[in-house]
Formats: structure tokens, C-alpha cells, sequence
């Protein structure tokens, strides 16, 4: 197959598998192996058309047209690529863990649970390789509506009030406003196809592109940018995995890369520049990561603290896209991938330790590292790498996007990224330190090594590595992302 | 012969069906000939629609009495999309009836229920193809009284009252109409819709005209349920047996919303209506309103089909807002709304009347549960839903694309906001059905109940299929409606 042709099947593949998944229901055996198998294509589908896209190539394809002019197409840019093989590899891993931890946990409801998580997955690279942002947006809210069974998984009023926020934020939020800002972009613009120079240069006022910029960050209400951020410790009801490759990658990626994608192609770098639509958005990205931090501080429910870290985190990428420099970019585009694998990492340790020794609260896991030493050590590798500190993949990414903020001589937005790793440090380092070298004494000492199961621990443990590997090879991505700010003058 | 006749036999058929479904459809022959005769009747309308769309209007002198003394059938592309939408939800429907009616209708009353059901289809059909104004009347009394019998035949004794209600407001509405009808014939002496817009710029400005317009506009307005006129709308919908509220809330307020189009556009022109009359200044925040309240008090209901009528109620409103705003992107909304709302209310209903077969009742408690008891019936009810609130890649988000398009060209962007505030409402209303359906514990009843009959299941999934499919592949409507726009704004019928 071509890459174009690639291109086209990729989004469709976990679809079929999610008819296939549904289809094998009474056998998990057979279902689990569908999820597998479904996981392992799109990668391979996904990875082979890296290499053309690395040679500077954009394969796409346009299936049809759905309105006269309004077309359902992909086109595969670099920052495209970047998210779309970040959520194809991470499924895999993904994928494991769900078979351990929801047959560890005996939950309910499994074939909706892998069907549906096949449609999100199938939605997020849809996301990835839209080549307009109609097709962008179809996909986005298909995502929103398929992660909704994902989150309500448990069926119990806490879950039902939770999907009861999750989806109308996220529905409210991309119809209310995303879609008044398309809609109004395609009556300014008459097209809505991404092009590296922007669609609205030139097209309208500098109010009305303010406006239009108000509409689309505060639409899209995936990149949890404050106030709109309630969705996301909302969804950490759902089973753990669904919390670590939805809730930490493919859906809150879905919203940043969505942020990124409008700021580049929708906008245009140089009117980023000039008409400065969003003077006010870094402001307001600050705000969300130290707010965001704080209340993390404040949590000891283990995944409710990594749901407002995730907040925070997300926060940085918008910082990028906003400061809408060279660097400043490459680092949001970096920070996509490195916080997916730090911040995965956390929640499978999150989800082993719940299954394994059912501790859900921070205050009761000291001395845990006794009992479970490798998950320990995978979670201090993922929060070094949220934290930003070498040996971790995270370095880069706040090493570019503090090179950004200098590079658009807003010396403050460094400081609040220095502050922010602070913080980060101080919600995380003390839950590491604690379940190492605090000994709860009396009955923990003594019970020996109790992992979780292997199913659960090797997927943490790969992208505790994965991790580990993107510090020192972090060049593929970098060299991926520097396609797009070649408009700009490349450092 | 038969070919060049098909516009005659489209209504012919079933009125000529009605009384030998009367005398003849003891047991269930009634439901055969029933069945058979709407799925004739679809055949004819498919056939037309492309002589239509491959050939232009199609003109037929009744008795070859030349138009304007004899009756001419007139039909466009907004007609024959019209007849589309009647005859393919009754053919839809007729499968679906078979189980339904059984359980809800006393048996020695089946023969006039598709008695009944065949004149409804022969009413609506005939307004819909019909070339003159009186001869239109005529098919809408056919229509009504029809639909009067129907919902009377419920078997909650409400029925008796909602169709009471409706039986009122809709012969005021019909007054209305042959009064204004009457009014136009004294200034122009002629009933034929060509010749009268022909003849009525003429005498525009009198003061005649005016009120006939006035009076048809209010008369076509309560048959089509236009706020404040909705009164007995949630009321029929509610009451009447799952058939009939499936079968006329997908197409009846469809056809009068074609009347509207027909008044408006056609017999009295885009110049008087909004140049003169300034209708846009009436219709526009009536609609408004309308999606708006209607989604607001579909929220708070608990019986789902009320719930849903009050959700007709709003998506009424995008039809007369988009007839309002005149401009050839509303137009292609409104008509294509005709089109995408009969397939989600059509495949709603229809679920709901799964639900009114297992369960017994269709309250929101009903329901709880049934999303692992009745799969495939609950699924339909999530895509109709989605199609309701307009999430992309279902039909109602191509309205809602072509209305907020529309609203954003003209300027008014507050009209964009409103629209786009109203599928929120749509977003709660819904998903109360969806958090009973699959995230609560079943009623007693709930608990032991299967899948409904496949027919059912089967009619219902064409439908909601239709919702996915025409959500993406628009080439029918869109084309259609697109043409129709054009057709109506350009002042040619």
C-alpha cells in the first residue's frame, strides 16, 4: 500500500476492529486477542507512513465530499504524525494493561469497554490526520461520545454524575463555541482545509479574529484550559486504563494538538504574530498550570492528583501554541509526546498499585515501595520526566519551551515554568520518598515482594523505558516538528 | 401510459386502497393491503423524483381540464422530496405496524385503523404534489380528519381528548386557510398556484391580499405547530397509538411546513412576503423561541413521547428559521430539515413504540436498563438523539451547519449563538434517556423483557441508518434542497 493509501485505512482499521471486538464479546479470550491484534496493525499501518512524512512528503487522501465543498479528507503533517504514532504505540502497552487490570478488578461490561476504547482510539488518529477542520471536528466529537461509556464504566451515580460533566463539557463546549468559530471561519474564509500560511489572513478584522481566537481555545474544551477543566478529575472515575491512555494521551492530546493545529494552520504563524489574537492566552495558560499544581498539592487521591498534574501539564503545550514562537512550538509539539509517556507511566502505577494492593489515597502508600518495587521505580521515572529533570524525555520539552518563552522576550513565562517544576517536585517527590524510605513498621515490613501481574507490570515498565530512551534519542521527533516552523526562521 | 399517469396515481392509489382496506381487511389483509399499497405508493414517489430531478417540473392536467379552470399536479424538487418523505416513512412504518398495532388497537378496529392510515397518506401526499390552492385544502382536510381518527384511537383515554384538541385548533387552522384561500380567489379569480403568483404581484398592496395572506400564514402555521400555535401538538404525539406518532410526527408537520414554503414562496412571492410583509421580523424570533422553550420543556418531561414532541416543537423552530431568513443557505436548510428531522423523529418514535410493545409504557423509568435488554432498539434511540443535539456525521448537524451558515452570512451571529445554544438543550434531554437506558437498574418489567419483534427492530434501523448515512453522504437531500432553494427564491415554481 502507498502512504495515501495508508492514510486512509489507518483511522477506519480500529473501527472495523471495534465491529470485530463486539462481534468476538462472548469469547473474551478471542476479544482480548482482537484488541491485540487491532492495536498491532494501526501501528504498523501508522509507523510506515513515518518515513515519508520524515522526508518532508504530506500523503493524504479526500474520501468524499459531505456538503459541496466541505470535504471528509486526511492530509498527515508532522505534528499529525507525532500524535497519531504517540496513540498508536501507546495502545499496545495500553491494551496489555487493560487485560490485566480489568480482569484483576472482575469488572463488568468488558466488550463495551474494548469495543469502545478501539472507537476512541480510531477517533484520535482521525484527529491526527485531519486534513480540514471539518474532519477534525467530526472526529473530535465522536471521541467525546465514545469515551463517554469509557467513563460512566462503573454505572454508579458518582460515575453517572461524572459522564454527566465529561460530556457536557466537552459537548457544550465544542458545539457552543468550536463549532460557531469553524462555522464563522468557513463563512470568512470559504474554506476550512489546513494550510501552513493560515485561512484568515486578511480575511477579517483584528476584533473578529480575536473573537474567533476567544471561540476556538475556549472550544475546545479537550485541552482542559481553565475554566473548562472540570471534565477531566471528572473522568478519572473510569477504570484506570481508560484514565491512562485516554485521560493522559489520546483525548487531552486530542484537545492541545486540536489548540496547536488552529494556531498553525488555522491562524498562520505570521498572524499569530501581527494581529496577536491571543496576547492573553499565555497569561491565562500560566494561570491553569499553577492553579492546576496547587490543587494537585491539595489531593490525595492518587489519579485525582495525577488528573490536575494532567491539567497543568496540558496547560504547557497551550503555552507553546500561544507564544506561537519557533521554540516555542517545537517544545509544545515535544511536550505531546514526552508527558504521554511520563504521565502513562504514573497511571498504570496508579492502576497496579489499586489492583494490587488496593490502595487508592496517597497517605496510604508509604512504604508501599517495599512491597512493590519496580512499579515504584517506574512511577519515579514518570514523574522525573513530568517534573522535566534529565535522565527523563521531559528535560526537552521545557528546555524548548522555556527557549520559547525567551525567544518572545516574556522572561516571566520561564519563571512560571521554574515555579511549576517546583511544584511539581513537591506533589510528587514526597509520594516516591514515602513508599521508599518511610517504613510503616509492624504489619507492611514483613510481607514481602507483591507485584502486580505481569500483564500489568511489564506495559508500566516499557514506557517507564520509553521514557528513559526519548532523552537520549529525542531527535526524531525534534526534526519532525522543525517542518512546521519552517515558515518561521528556524533557529 | 402508466408512467406519464404516475402523478395521479400517487394519490390515487391509496385512496382507492382506503375503503377495500375498509370492506376487505378483516384478520390482517388490512395490514397487507395496507403495506403493499405504501410500498406502491414509494415506488411511485422514487420514480417521480427522478423523472423530477432528470427532467425538470413536472406538469399533470386531472381529466386534461387545462390548468388554470381544470386541477393541475405540479411537482418540483421540493415536492417530490416531499412525497418521498410521506410515502418512504409510511413504507416504513407499514412492517413496523404490523406487531404494534396488534398489541395497542383492538383488533375489530384494525381494518379503519389502516383505513385511516391509507387516507392520512392520501391527504399528505396530495397536498404535497397538488398545483392549486383549493384542491391543497382539500387534501389537508383528508389529512387532518384522518389523523384526527388515528390519534383517537390510543389507548390511553387522553387520546380521545388530545385528538379533541388538535380536531379544534386544526379546523381553525384550516378555516384560516380557505378563508385567506378565499380572499386571494376574489382579488385574482384563479385557484391555480402558477397563475396566482402570476396575477397576485398585480393587486399586491391591497388591503384583501394582506389579510388573506395573514389568515393562510396563521392557519398554515397552527398545522404546522409554530410557537405560540403548538398547543396541541405534544398533547396528539403523546396520546396517539406508537404507530401514528411516529407516522405523523415525521411527516405531517412536514408537509405543512411544505405548505408554508408553497404560500411563501411561490403563490405570494419572496417580494411580498418579506419585502412587504416583513415576514422575517415575525418568523424569526417565533422560531427562535421555538427551539429554544421547546428544548427547555422537553428537558423537564418524564413521558419520553411528550419529551420528544416538545423536541418536534424546537426543530419546527430551525424549519421556520430558516424559511424566515430567506437567503438561499436557510432555505436549503429548512428543506433539508424536512427531510433529516422526519428521519430522526421517524426512528425515535419508532423506538419508543419498541419500548411501548415490551415494557408497556414509555415514561423515563420505563426505560431504565434497557440498554443490555433491548440493544438494538436502545441504539437507535442514542442516534437519534445524537441527530437531535446535530453531533457531525448525523443528519442534524448538515442542518445545523446550513442554518448557523446562513445566520453568520446575513450578519446575524446572535442567531448563530441561539441555534447553537438550543442543541445543548438537546444535549441534556437526550442523554436523560441515555443515562436510564444503559446506567441505572431496570424495573420490575424492565428486568425480563427481550428484544422487540424484528420487524420493528428492522424498520426502526433503517431509519437510524438513514440518520448515519445521510449524515455523511448529503448528496440526496442537499441536491435536493439545494435545487428546491433556488427554485423558491427565484420565484419560479
Amino acid at each position: 500500500m502507498t502512504a495515501d493509501q495508508l492514510v486512509g485505512y489507518a483511522p477506519f482499521l480500529p473501527f472495523v476492529g471495534a465491529g470485530v471486538i463486539w462481534l468476538a464479546g462472548p469469547r473474551p479470550n478471542v476479544r482480548e486477542a482482537c484488541t491485540l491484534i487491532t492495536a498491532g496493525l494501526l501501528f504498523i499501518m501508522v509507523a510506515a507512513i513515518l518515513p515519508t512524512v520524515m522526508d518532508g512528503g504530506r500523503p493524504g487522501v479526500t474520501l468524499f465530499d459531505v456538503v459541496p465543498g466541505i470535504s471528509i479528507a486526511f492530509e498527515v503533517e508532522p505534528l499529525g504524525m507525532l500524535f497519531a504514532m504517540i496513540a498508536a504505540f501507546l495502545w499496545i502497552p495500553n491494551s496489555i494493561y487493560s487485560i490485566g487490570y480489568m480482569r484483576a478488578h472482575h469488572e463488568e461490561n468488558q466488550t463495551r469497554y474494548y469495543a469502545c476504547f478501539a472507537l476512541a482510539l480510531g477517533s484520535a488518529i482521525g484527529v491526527a490526520f485531519a486534513a480540514n477542520m471539518f474532519t477534525l471536528f467530526l472526529f473530535y466529537e465522536v471521541l467525546s461520545v465514545c469515551t463517554y461509556p469509557l467513563v460512566t464504566h462503573a454505572g454508579t451515580p458518582e460515575a453517572k454524575r461524572s459522564g454527566r460533566i465529561y460530556l457536557g463539557i466537552l459537548l457544550g463546549t465544542s458545539i457552543g463555541f468550536q463549532l460557531l468559530a469553524i462555522l464563522w471561519t468557513y463563512v470568512l474564509a470559504g474554506t476550512l482545509d489546513f494550510r501552513p500560511e493560515g485561512l484568515l489572513a486578511g480575511r477579517a478584522s483584528e476584533a473578529v479574529i480575536a473573537i474567533l481566537f476567544a471561540l476556538y481555545i475556549f472550544g475546545i474544551g479537550k485541552a482542559a484550559l481553565m475554566p473548562f477543566h472540570r471534565w477531566l478529575p471528572a473522568a478519572m472515575v473510569a477504570p484506570t486504563p481508560v484514565s491512562a491512555l485516554l485521560h493522559a494521551v489520546a483525548v487531552v492530546k486530542a484537545g492541545v494538538f486540536t489548540v496547536m493545529k488552529v494556531v498553525v494552520y488555522v491562524f498562520g504563524l505570521d498572524l499569530m504574530q501581527t494581529a496577536n489574537p491571543g496576547t492573553w492566552l499565555p497569561w491565562l495558560a500560566s494561570f491553569t498550570i499553577l492553579t492546576a499544581s496547587f490543587i494537585a498539592l491539595t489531593k490525595d487521591n492518587l489519579k485525582a492528583r495525577l488528573a490536575y498534574s494532567t491539567v497543568s501539564q496540558l496547560s504547557y503545550i497551550v503555552l507553546g501554541a500561544s507564544l506561537a514562537t519557533s521554540w516555542s512550538i517545537v517544545g509544545g509539539g515535544m511536550h505531546i509526546l514526552m508527558h504521554a509517556f511520563g504521565k502513562i507511566t504514573l497511571f498504570f502505577c496508579a492502576g497496579a498499585i489499586m489492583v494490587t494492593a488496593h490502595k487508592t489515597e496517597i497517605s496510604d502508600m508509604t512504604g508501599i515501595g517495599r512491597t512493590m518495587p519496580l512499579t515504584m521505580f517506574a512511577f519515579l521515572l514518570g514523574a522525573l520526566s513530568v517534573i522535566g529533570l534529565p535522565p527523563m524525555g521531559g528535560t526537552w520539552s521545557k528546555w524548548y519551551l522555556a527557549m520559547g518563552a525567551m525567544q518572545a522576550d516574556q522572561i516571566v513565562f520561564v519563571v512560571v515554568l521554574l515555579i511549576s517544576s517546583l511544584l511539581n517536585i513537591a506533589y510528587f517527590m514526597p509520594i516516591v520518598v514515602n513508599a521508599f524510605f518511610v517504613d510503616r513498621g509492624g504489619s507492611h515490613a514483613h510481607t514481602g515482594i507483591k507485584e502486580a501481574p505481569l500483564a500489568c507490570l511489564i506495559p508500566l515498565l516499557i514506557t517507564a523505558i520509553g521514557s528513559l530512551l526519548l532523552f537520549l534519542f529525542p531527535d526524531p521527533a525534534y526534526q519532525l516538528l522543525l517542518q512546521i516552523v519552517e515558515p518561521l526562521t528556524v533557529p | 401510459m402508466i408512467a406519464a399517469n404516475l402523478p395521479a396515481l400517487q394519490v390515487v392509489l391509496p385512496l382507492a386502497g382506503a375503503p377495500i382496506c375498509a370492506i376487505l381487511g378483516r384478520r390482517w389483509y388490512g395490514w397487507l393491503i395496507a403495506t403493499a399499497l405504501c410500498w406502491a405508493t414509494f415506488a411511485i414517489s422514487v420514480l417521480l423524483y427522478v423523472q423530477v430531478a432528470e427532467n425538470g417540473p413536472i406538469s399533470y392536467m386531472l381529466g386534461n381540464w387545462m390548468a388554470p379552470w381544470g386541477i393541475e399536479y405540479r411537482l418540483d424538487r421540493i415536492g417530490a422530496l416531499v412525497l418521498i418523505i410521506v410515502s418512504g416513512i409510511a413504507a416504513v412504518s407499514a412492517p413496523f405496524a404490523f406487531h404494534s398495532v396488534h398489541a395497542e388497537i383492538p383488533e375489530d378496529q384494525h381494518r379503519y385503523f389502516y383505513t385511516a392510515f391509507l387516507l392520512a397518506m392520501t391527504g399528505l401526499l396530495g397536498m404535497a404534489i397538488t398545483g392549486d390552492v383549493f384542491n391543497l385544502f382539500v387534501f389537508l382536510e383528508i389529512s387532518s380528519l384522518s389523523s384526527y381518527a388515528l390519534i383517537s384511537l390510543g389507548r390511553d383515554r387522553k387520546a380521545l381528548f388530545a385528538s379533541f384538541q388538535y380536531l379544534i385548533l386544526g379546523t381553525i387552522g384550516a378555516t384560516f386557510i380557505v378563508i385567506g384561500i378565499g380572499l386571494i380567489y376574489m382579488m385574482t379569480g384563479t385557484l391555480n398556484m402558477a397563475d396566482l403568483a402570476v396575477r397576485l404581484p398585480a393587486v399586491a398592496g391591497n388591503r384583501v391580499v394582506d389579510a388573506g395572506f395573514v389568515f393562510i400564514l396563521v392557519g398554515v402555521a397552527i398545522k404546522l405547530a409554530v410557537f405560540p400555535l403548538h398547543l396541541w401538538l405534544p398533547n396528539a404525539y403523546a396520546y396517539a397509538p406508537s404507530v401514528v406518532s411516529a407516522f405523523l410526527a415525521a411527516t405531517a408537520t412536514k408537509v405543512a411546513a411544505y405548505m408554508m414554503f408553497r404560500f411563501v414562496f411561490t403563490v405570494f412571492g419572496v417580494e411580498f412576503s418579506f419585502d412587504q410583509m416583513q415576514l422575517s421580523w415575525l418568523l424569526v424570533p417565533l422560531a427562535l423561541i421555538a427551539a429554544v422553550t421547546g428544548s427547555l420543556v422537553a428537558i423537564f418531561q418524564d413521558d419520553l413521547k411528550r419529551l420528544l414532541a416538545y423536541s418536534s416543537v424546537a426543530q419546527i423552530g430551525y424549519i421556520v428559521l430558516g424559511i424566515g431568513l430567506a437567503t438561499q443557505d436557510s432555505v436549503t436548510a429548512a428543506v433539508v430539515h424536512l427531510f433529516n428531522h422526519a428521519l430522526m423523529k421517524g426512528a425515535l418514535f419508532m423506538a419508543l413504540g419498541a419500548v411501548m410493545l415490551r415494557v408497556g409504557s414509555v415514561d423515563i423509568n420505563a426505560i431504565r436498563g434497557l440498554g443490555a435488554r433491548m440493544p438494538l432498539t436502545m441504539a437507535a434511540i442514542v442516534i437519534g438523539g445524537l441527530s437531535l443535539i446535530g453531533v457531525p456525521a448525523t443528519v442534524g448537524f448538515i442542518t445545523k451547519w446550513y442554518l448557523v451558515i446562513a445566520a453568520l452570512e446575513t450578519g446575524w451571529w446572535e442567531i448563530a449563538v441561539i441555534v447553537l445554544f438550543s442543541s445543548l438543550l438537546a444535549i441534556i434531554y437526550v442523554w436523560r434517556i441515555v443515562e436510564a437506558a444503559y446506567f441505572s437498574e431496570p424495573s420490575e418489567t424492565g428486568a425480563t423483557v427481550t428484544e422487540a419483534p424484528w420487524p420493528m427492530v428492522a424498520s426502526t434501523w433503517v431509519l437510524a441508518a438513514a440518520c448515519l448515512y445521510f449524515g455523511l453522504d448529503t448528496r440526496l437531500p442537499v441536491g435536493a434542497a439545494t435545487e428546491a432553494a433556488r427554485a423558491l427564491l427565484g420565484g419560479t415554481p
